[in-house]
C-alpha cells in the first residue's frame, strides 16, 4: 500500500450525521479512529470497515471509506470474507461486548484463531445499549440492569481470555477518552499481522455510566491504570512510585522504595513472549486490587491465514498440471464417441 | 436362466447393483464396471447407497455399502427401479437389497460368508436362500472367499490382503455375464496401484479367476450383450451432481473473470463440493471451511461485497440457519450464489437420503419481503449449467441466487459429453469502473434495474452499505415510510424481470390434451423415462419440467391452461404444487407425492399415470 498525499481526520468524516448519545464514549472513539486512519496513511479506498449490529456498529455510517453495517454478530466473518478475498485491503472492524462475545461469540475465537489481518475494535461498555438496558456477557456479576432487576449471576467474560484461549495474538486496551492512547495502539494493531484485539473500555453515559469511574476518574487515574510498553518496566501512579512484580504464580503490586523495591525488581512489559501466561495475568488485574493494565498486552508474529492461504496457492498452482478450467474438464478418466 | 449353454442373448438395458460390508470396495466395483460400459458406448447411470451409519459393525445391515449401475442400448435416465443382477457379498448385503431385484433377476453371492456367525449378524434367518421366498431368483452360490484364496495362494499375501481382493472375483463374473472386457481395469488398477505391483498381480489374478468360474458354472449361461447406445460424438466422463455443481461455479467464474471464493461448512450431503472446490487451489480458487453455517454465508457476503464471485453451499438445516444472513445479501443486493443439496427433513432428518422439501424455505423462508431467484438442476450433469447459471444471474443482477439440488443429484453419476468452454456464455457483471463520476451504489442501471458493484479499493467510490432500510439511488439510511415502500417494490420488481434472461418452458409431448405430468428439479430422470416409455406403449401424456422456480418461464400459464388435467408430481408433501397453486388460481392441479427419502421409481409414476388417463 503506497503512502498518498497527506490525508486528514476530517477525511475520513462521512456526511452522515454522529447519532450517538450526547456524552457517548463512542465519540471519542470515533475521533480516534479517524485520527489513526490519517496517520497510517492508506488511501481512503483501501479501508473497508465492518461492523455488527449494536449502538457502536453504526461506525460504518460515519466513516468516508468503504464499510458494511451487517447482522448481529456476523461482523468478524464478514470482514474475514473481505480480508480473504482481498488481502490488499486494511480491513476493521467494530464490534461491542453483545455483537462480539454474546451473539458473535463463536466468530470471535474463531476469527482470534484463524489469525486472519484484521483489526477488530472491541467497544466494551458492559451493557446493552441500543436494545435500551440489559445486561450483557461482560455485565458485572450481580449487575442490575432490565433484565436482571435484582442483579445478575452470570460470570463476565474477560476478553482477553477469550482471545488468549482462542491462541490469538494480539491483544490490546484503551480507555474512551484517551484518544491518544487508543490511536497509538489501533496503529500497533494495524501494523500486526493477524487478528489484532482492541479492546476499548466505553462508557455508556446513558444505561451504564461510570462504569468504569473507578479507574477513569481523573483524581484516582494514574494510581489506577498501568500503560504498558513493550520493553519497559512496569511503573504506575502519581507519583510514579508503584509497580507490578512476579509473586509466585500472580503479579503483586509493590511500592518503589519500600522493602529495598527498586525499578530492577519490577517485571519488564514484553509484549512478544510467545508465553502467554504474564499477558494473561496483566490481562485480568482489576481495581481496585491492581491497576487496570491498558496499551498493547500481547503482539506476537505467528502465520497469517490469508498469507498462507496465498502461498499455498501458488504452490499447488505451480505444481499441478491442470492450469485452466479446459484442462479440469479433460483430467482423470476421459473417453471419446 | 436355464437355456443353452454359450449363447449370447441381446439385452436393451440392464441394472445391476453390487452390495456388501462397508469394507468390500463395492463403490470401487460398481464404478469400474460403469466406466467398462461407458467406454464400450453404453448410456448410463448410476448411483450410491452409502451405508446408513460410518461405523455399523461389519456384517450388519446398517453397514451395507451399494452401488447401483443401468446401463443401456437404449437411452438411460435413472439408475433404475429394479436390478437384474444383485451382488451380495453377505448376509446383510442379501437382507437389505433383495427387496429391489426384479423377479426372475439373478443373485450372486459368496456362499462362503454365509455362516453362522454372519448370518446372525445380519439377523437373518438360519437358511435364508430358500425361506425367504429366494426361489423365484436365479441364485448363484458362489464359493467367492475361498476361490480368491486359492487364486492367490502362490502369492505371498496376507489373509487380510487377501480377502481384500474378493469384489475383483465378483467383478470378474459380472465382466464375463455381460461380456466386458477386462483391459479397462486392468489398466485402472495398474495406474492406481503403481507402487505396490504385488496388489496389481494379484487383483488382476483374483479378477480374471473369477471371469473364467463365470464362463465354467452352468447356472450363469446364457451370457448377455447390452449394444452401444446411440450417443452424441464427442469426449465424455463421468460426473456426478456434487462435482457438476463445483465445476460450474469455476467455470462461472473463469467466465466473469472474477475470484471464486467459497464460505461452507460441511454437511451431508453437501460436503463434496466444498471438497472438491478445496481441492483447486490450482485455480486459484479460495475455500473459506467456517465454524457454522451462519460464518460460511457471512464469509461469502463478505467476499462478494470485496467483489468475488461467492458462494455458500449447505444442505436443509444449514439453509436454516443462513436465513437471516440471506436477508443481508437481499437488501445490500450483493451477488450471492447459495446452493442447497436437499435431504430428508424436518431437523437431522434423512442425511443420507434424497426429498424435495425446501422449496417453500427456499422461496420464502425468511422474514419480511425478502425475493429472490430459485433455480433447480434436474440431473447430476446439468448440475453444471445451473451452478453456471445460477453465479450468472448472480452477478449480471446482483442479487442472491438459490440453487436447489438434492442428495439423489449430488450422488449420482452419468456420462457427460464435456462441454466446450468457448461456447459458454460470457458473464458480465456490472462493476463500477474507477472515474465514474456522480456515482450512487442504488442507482439503477438498466431495464433489468441492477445497481453498480462498487468494488472496495476502486478510489473515488468508497460508500456504505449495511441491512438498514436505504434510501433509493443514495443507499443512505432511510426510515421514511413511502421510501421503504419504494426499495421493497424496486426489490420485488428486480427479482421479477430475471424472467426476461431466462429461456421459455418447453413441452415434451403435445401442446395440448388431458394429462400435463409437471416436474420440476431431481425427479426428472424418472419422469421423463415414465413419460417415455408410456409414449411407446401407445399413451398420450404430456410432460413439462421446471428448472426455473422463481421467476418462472414466462409461458408457464400459457402452457399449462391448455391441458385438462395437470399432475405435479414431487417429492415432498405438495409444496411446487402449492406454489403453481399461488402464481396461477384459475388453474387446477392434483398432485403426486413421495416422502420416503427415496427417488420415484418409475413403476409407480407409470401406474399413476395410467390410472390417471384410463385407457389407451
Ligand atoms: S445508549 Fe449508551 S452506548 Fe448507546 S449511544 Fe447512548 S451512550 Fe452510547
Amino acid at each position: 500500500m503506497v503512502e498518498v498525499n497527506k490525508l486528514s481526520p476530517r477525511d475520513f468524516k462521512s456526511d452522515q450525521e454522529v447519532r450517538w448519545c450526547a456524552g457517548c464514549g463512542d465519540h471519542a472513539v470515533l475521533s480516534s479512529v479517524h485520527r489513526t486512519m490519517a496517520e497510517i496513511g492508506y488511501p481512503k479506498e483501501k479501508y473497508v470497515v465492518i461492523s455488527g449490529i449494536g449502538c457502536s456498529s453504526r461506525f460504518p455510517y460515519y466513516m468516508n471509506t468503504y464499510a458494511f453495517h451487517t447482522i448481529h454478530g456476523r461482523a468478524i466473518p464478514i470482514a474475514s470474507g473481505v480480508k480473504v478475498s482481498n488481502p490488499d485491503l486494511s480491513v476493521w472492524v467494530v464490534t461491542g461486548d453483545g455483537d462480539a462475545l454474546a451473539i458473535g461469540g463463536n466468530h470471535f475465537i474463531h476469527g482470534a484463531r484463524r489469525n486472519i489481518d484484521l483489526n477488530v475494535i472491541l467497544l466494551n461498555n458492559q451493557i446493552y445499549g441500543l436494545t435500551k438496558g440489559q445486561y450483557s456477557p461482560t455485565s458485572k456479576f450481580g449487575q442490575v440492569t432490565k433484565t436482571s432487576p435484582y442483579g445478575t449471576f452470570e460470570q463476565p467474560f474477560r476478553p482477553i481470555e477469550l482471545v488468549i484461549g482462542a491462541q490469538g495474538k494480539f491483544f490490546a486496551r484503551s480507555i474512551d477518552n484517551n484518544i491518544q492512547l487508543t490511536k497509538d495502539i489501533l496503529i500497533e494493531a494495524e501494523k500486526h499481522k493477524g487478528f489484532s484485539l482492541v479492546e476499548i473500555l466505553q462508557n455508556c453515559v446513558i444505561y451504564n455510566d461510570k462504569t468504569f469511574g473507578a479507574i477513569t476518574d481523573k483524581e484516582h487515574k494514574q494510581d489506577r491504570q498501568l500503560i504498558l510498553k513493550h520493553g519497559e518496566p512496569m511503573i504506575f501512579g502519581k507519583n510514579q512510585d508503584k509497580g507490578i512484580v512476579l509473586d509466585g504464580m500472580s503479579l503483586k503490586v509493590v511500592k518503589l522504595g519500600e522493602n529495598g523495591i527498586t525499578e530492577k525488581d519490577l517485571l519488564v512489559h514484553d509484549a512478544h513472549q510467545a508465553n502467554p501466561i504474564i499477558h494473561l495475568l496483566l490481562g485480568d488485574m482489576n481495581y481496585p486490587d491492581y491497576p487496570v493494565a491498558l496499551g498493547v498486552i500481547r503482539s506476537v508474529d505467528a502465520p497469517v491465514y490469508e498469507e498462507s492461504l496465498l502461498e499455498q496457492i501458488e504452490k499447488v498452482k505451480s505444481s499441478s498440471p491442470i492450469k485452466n478450467f479446459k484442462e479440469l474438464l479433460y483430467s482423470g478418466n476421459t473417453w471419446e464417441v | 436362466m436355464t437355456e443353452k449353454k454359450d449363447t449370447v442373448k441381446e439385452l436393451n438395458e440392464v441394472v445391476i447393483r453390487f452390495s456388501g460390508d462397508s469394507g468390500d470396495g463395492m463403490q470401487l466395483t460398481g464404478t469400474l464396471f460403469s466406466d467398462t460400459s461407458a467406454l464400450l458406448g453404453n448410456d448410463l447411470a448410476t448411483f450410491p447407497d452409502y451405508p446408513a451409519e460410518i461405523r455399523a459393525p461389519q456384517g450388519t445391515v446398517g453397514g451395507v455399502s451399494g452401488f447401483q449401475v443401468h446401463f443401456g442400448h437404449s437411452p438411460v435416465n435413472t439408475p433404475g427401479d429394479y436390478a437384474d443382477v444383485l451382488v451380495a457379498m453377505n448376509p446383510a448385503a442379501l437382507k437389505a437389497n433383495v427387496k429391489w431385484v426384479k423377479r426372475g433377476g439373478t443373485i450372486i453371492i459368496d456362499i462362503d460368508s454365509f455362516t453362522e456367525k454372519n448370518l446372525a449378524r445380519a439377523g437373518c434367518v438360519k437358511d435364508p436362500l430358500n425361506q425367504l421366498g429366494f426361489r423365484d431368483f436365479n441364485i448363484i452360490q458362489a464359493p467367492i472367499t475361498t476361490l480368491t484364496r486359492e487364486a492367490l495362494k502362490g502369492l505371498n499375501m496376507d489373509t487380510k490382503s487377501i480377502l481384500r481382493s474378493k469384489n475383483m472375483f465378483a467383478l470378474g463374473m459380472v465382466y464375463w455375464l455381460f461380456h466386458r472386457p477386462l483391459e479397462f481395469t486392468e489398466k485402472f488398477l495398474e495406474n492406481k496401484f503403481k507402487k505396490i505391483p504385488i496388489v496389481i498381480e494379484a487383483n488382476k489374478i483374483v479378477l480374471k479367476a473369477g471371469y473364467y468360474y463365470a464362463e465354467t458354472i452352468e447356472a450363469l449361461h446364457p451370457s448377455f450383450n447390452v449394444a452401444p447406445a446411440k450417443i452424441e460424438k464427442g469426449f465424455y466422463r463421468n460426473i456426478n451432481g456434487n462435482t457438476a455443481t463445483a465445476w460450474g461455479l469455476i467455470a462461472a467464474a473463469e467466465k466473469s473473470k472474477l475470484p471464486l471464493f467459497l464460505g461452507s461448512y460441511p454437511i451431508t450431503p453437501a460436503s463434496e463440493i466444498l471438497q472438491e472446490l478445496s481441492k483447486r487451489r490450482d485455480l486459484g480458487v479460495k475455500t473459506f471451511q467456517a465454524e457454522d453455517e451462519i460464518a460460511g454465508i457471512s464469509t461469502a457476503i463478505g467476499a462478494s461485497f470485496a467483489g468475488n464471485l461467492a458462494v455458500t453451499t449447505t444442505s436443509g438445516p444449514g439453509l436454516s440457519l443462513k436465513t437471516e444472513a440471506i436477508g443481508l445479501a437481499i437488501i445490500t443486493e450483493l451477488p450471492l450464489v447459495i446452493v442447497n443439496v436437499q435431504r430428508g427433513g424436518p431437523s437431522t432428518g434423512l442425511p443420507t437420503k434424497t426429498e424435495q422439501s425446501d422449496l417453500m424455505q427456499a422461496l420464502f423462508g425468511r422474514h419480511g419481503e425478502s425475493p429472490l431467484v430459485v433455480l433447480a438442476a434436474s440431473t447430476p450433469s446439468n448440475c453444471f449449467n445451473f451452478a453456471f447459471e445460477a453465479a450468472k444471474i448472480a452477478l449480471e443482477h446482483m442479487l442472491p441466487v438459490i440453487l436447489l439440488t438434492d442428495g439423489f443429484l449430488a450422488n449420482g453419476s452419468e456420462p457427460w459429453k464435456i462441454p466446450d468452454v468457448d461456447k459458454l456464455p460470457e458473464i458480465t457483471p456490472p462493476i463500477v469502473k474507477e472515474g465514474t463520476e456522480d456515482f450512487q451504489p442504488y442507482r439503477r442501471l438498466d431495464k433489468s434495474m441492477v445497481r453498480g458493484w462498487a468494488i472496495p479499493g476502486t478510489k473515488g467510490l468508497e460508500h456504505r452499505i449495511g441491512g438498514l432500510e436505504k434510501m433509493a439511488v443514495t443507499g443512505a439510511v432511510s426510515y421514511v415510510p413511502e421510501n421503504h415502500q419504494v426499495m421493497v417494490n424496486e426489490r420485488q420488481e428486480k427479482v421479477d424481470r430475471v424472467v426476461d434472461a431466462i429461456p421459455n418452458l418447453e413441452v415434451m409431448g403435445d401442446e395440448e390434451g388431458d394429462l400435463l405430468m409437471i416436474g420440476w428439479g431431481g425427479t426428472f430422470g424418472h419422469l421423463y423415462t415414465a413419460y417415455r416409455e408410456l409414449k411407446n406403449e401407445g399413451y398420450n401424456p404430456s410432460f413439462v419440467h421446471f428448472n426455473y422456480i422463481n421467476p418462472l418461464p414466462k409461458n408457464t400459464h400459457e402452457i399449462l391452461k391448455k391441458f385438462k388435467k395437470l399432475l405435479v408430481f414431487e417429492l415432498n408433501m405438495g409444496q411446487f404444487a402449492n406454489y403453481l397453486r399461488m402464481k396461477f388460481q384459475d388453474l387446477e392441479f392434483s398432485q403426486f407425492n413421495k416422502v420416503q427419502g427415496l427417488p420415484f421409481t418409475v413403476v409407480e409414476l407409470k401406474e399413476k399415470i395410467i390410472s390417471e388417463i384410463g385407457g389407451k
